[in-house]
C-alpha cells in the first residue's frame, strides 16, 4: 500500500468530485461548518451525533454503522474520501472507523477543509442527498482498536504514544488550549508513554509531512514492539494512527479511543506527571 | 467535545479567575476577517492549539501564564503576533493581516 492509496491531494479531489462511485464525506464535530460550505457533492457526517453511541460511551455497533452508511447512500464498493476541519482530526477518526468496520476503499483528503479553504477552492451550500444503499459492515477489526486493560498491560511493554500537546502530557493543562480547562479526571499521562504531539506529523496547512519526516519523527519508537496511540478522546490519536499504520505501514498499531478521558478517570492505575 | 467551540469575546459563564485567556480579533483594513486560522504556539514555537475565527473575526484560547505566539493563516499569508498570557485575565490581541 502506498501513500497515494490512502491520502489524496486537493487537485486529485477537485478532478474527481463528480464521479458517482467516489463519495466525499465531510466529518466534523461542529456540523455547522458543512452548512457554511462544503465540497461539491459531499455528504455530511456528524461526529458527535452519528459516530457515538447515544447512551453508552462507545462507538456505534455494526448494525448502527450499516444503517448510517446505507442512509448516507454509501455502498460497499464505493471509494470514500473523508475530510473535515480541525486538521482532519475527526476525518481521521472516521477513517479509522471505516477501517474498523472493514470498508474496502477509503482515503483521506490531505489538509482537509483548511488546505481547501486556504487554497481558495470552491465550496457549495447545496445539501447533497444520495439514494439509500444497503450497506453491509464486517465485524470490528480489533487489531486496530485498544481497550483499557490492554493499555494498562502495555505499560513498559509496548510503545505507548501520547499525541496530546506537551502541556497536556505533563499535566499542566487538562484539555487542548482552545477549551476551558475544568475537567473531572486527573492530569498527567500513562507511565512509559512517549509524547509525540499529533501536530508534529502535520504542516501548518494541515497536510501530512513527508514519509521521510514522519519516519524521523517516530524514530524513537521500538519497531519490534506493538504500538498504542492515545490522546484525550481518541480523534487526535486517529491522526497519528493514520500516520503510523497507513502512511508508514507499521503493522501493529492500535488506537485507544477511550484515551485520557477514560484512563485519567480510572481508579488504581498508575499516572505519571511532568515532561 | 474536543474541537473548538464557536469563537466569541463574551466571558459570560467562564470562570476567568481560573483561566489564562488570550483572545482577540483578526482584521484586514479595519474589517473583521472570519474563517482565518489562528494557531497558538508556545514559548519554544511548538504548536499548542488552533481555532478558526468566527464571522466577526474573533478567536480565543485558554492558555497558561507565559509567552506565546499567535500564528494567523489566511490565503497567501501568515502573520506571527507575540502575546503574554496572565492568570485570571483575558488578554486581548488584534491581528492585522494585509489587505
Amino acid at each position: 500500500m502506498s501513500r497515494h492509496d490512502v491520502l489524496v491531494d486537493a487537485d486529485w479531489a477537485e478532478a474527481h468530485l463528480t464521479e458517482p462511485k467516489i463519495v466525499f464525506v465531510e466529518v466534523d464535530e461542529d456540523v455547522s461548518a458543512y452548512d457554511g460550505g462544503h465540497l461539491s457533492g459531499a455528504v455530511r457526517m456528524d461526529w458527535t451525533k452519528e459516530l457515538q453511541d447515544p447512551v453508552a460511551r462507545d462507538l456505534i455497533d455494526k448494525a448502527g454503522f450499516e444503517k448510517l452508511l446505507s442512509a448516507k447512500g454509501i455502498g460497499n464498493d464505493d471509494t470514500v474520501v473523508l475530510y473535515g476541519g480541525n486538521n482532519n482530526w475527526f476525518a481521521a477518526y472516521a477513517y479509522w472507523y471505516f477501517k474498523l468496520y472493514g470498508h474496502g476503499d477509503v482515503k483521506l483528503l490531505d489538509g482537509g477543509r483548511k488546505k481547501w479553504e486556504l487554497d481558495g477552492r470552491e465550496l457549495v451550500k447545496d445539501v447533497t442527498v444520495r439514494p439509500a444503499t444497503s450497506y453491509t459492515a464486517k465485524d470490528q477489526d480489533l487489531s486496530i482498536r485498544a481497550f483499557r486493560d490492554e493499555v494498562v498491560a502495555a505499560i513498559g511493554a509496548k510503545n505507548l504514544v501520547d499525541v496530546r500537546s506537551p502541556d497536556e502530557f505533563s499535566g499542566k493543562i487538562m484539555a487542548p488550549a482552545h477549551l476551558p480547562q475544568e475537567q473531572a479526571q486527573r492530569p498527567g499521562h500513562i507511565p512509559t508513554a512517549a509524547n509525540v504531539p499529533w501536530s508534529k506529523a502535520a504542516n501548518d496547512d494541515g497536510t501530512f509531512k513527508s514519509d521521510e519526516d514522519l519516519r524521523a519523527l517516530y524514530a524513537g519508537l521500538d519497531t519490534a514492539k506493538a504500538t498504542i496511540a492515545y490522546c484525550r478522546i481518541g480523534e487526535r490519536s486517529s491522526h497519528t494512527w493514520f500516520a503510523l499504520h497507513e502512511l508508514l505501514g507499521e503493522t501493529d498499531v492500535k488506537n485507544y479511543d477511550g484515551s485520557w478521558t477514560e484512563y485519567g478517570s480510572l481508579v488504581g492505575v498508575p499516572v505519571a506527571m511532568g515532561a | 467535545m474536543c474541537g473548538a467551540p464557536a469563537q466569541t469575546l463574551s466571558l459570560d459563564g467562564i470562570d476567568v479567575g481560573k483561566e489564562s485567556i488570550i483572545q482577540g480579533t483578526v482584521v484586514k483594513a479595519g474589517a473583521p476577517v472570519g474563517g482565518a486560522y489562528v494557531r497558538l504556539l508556545d514559548g519554544t514555537g511548538e504548536f499548542t492549539a488552533e481555532v478558526q475565527t468566527s464571522a466577526t473575526g474573533v478567536f480565543r484560547f485558554f492558555a497558561a501564564p507565559g509567552d506565546w505566539t499567535l500564528r494567523t493563516l489566511a490565503p497567501r499569508q501568515t502573520v506571527d503576533t507575540p502575546v503574554t498570557a496572565v492568570k485570571g485575565q483575558a488578554v486581548e490581541a488584534t491581528v492585522e493581516i494585509a489587505a
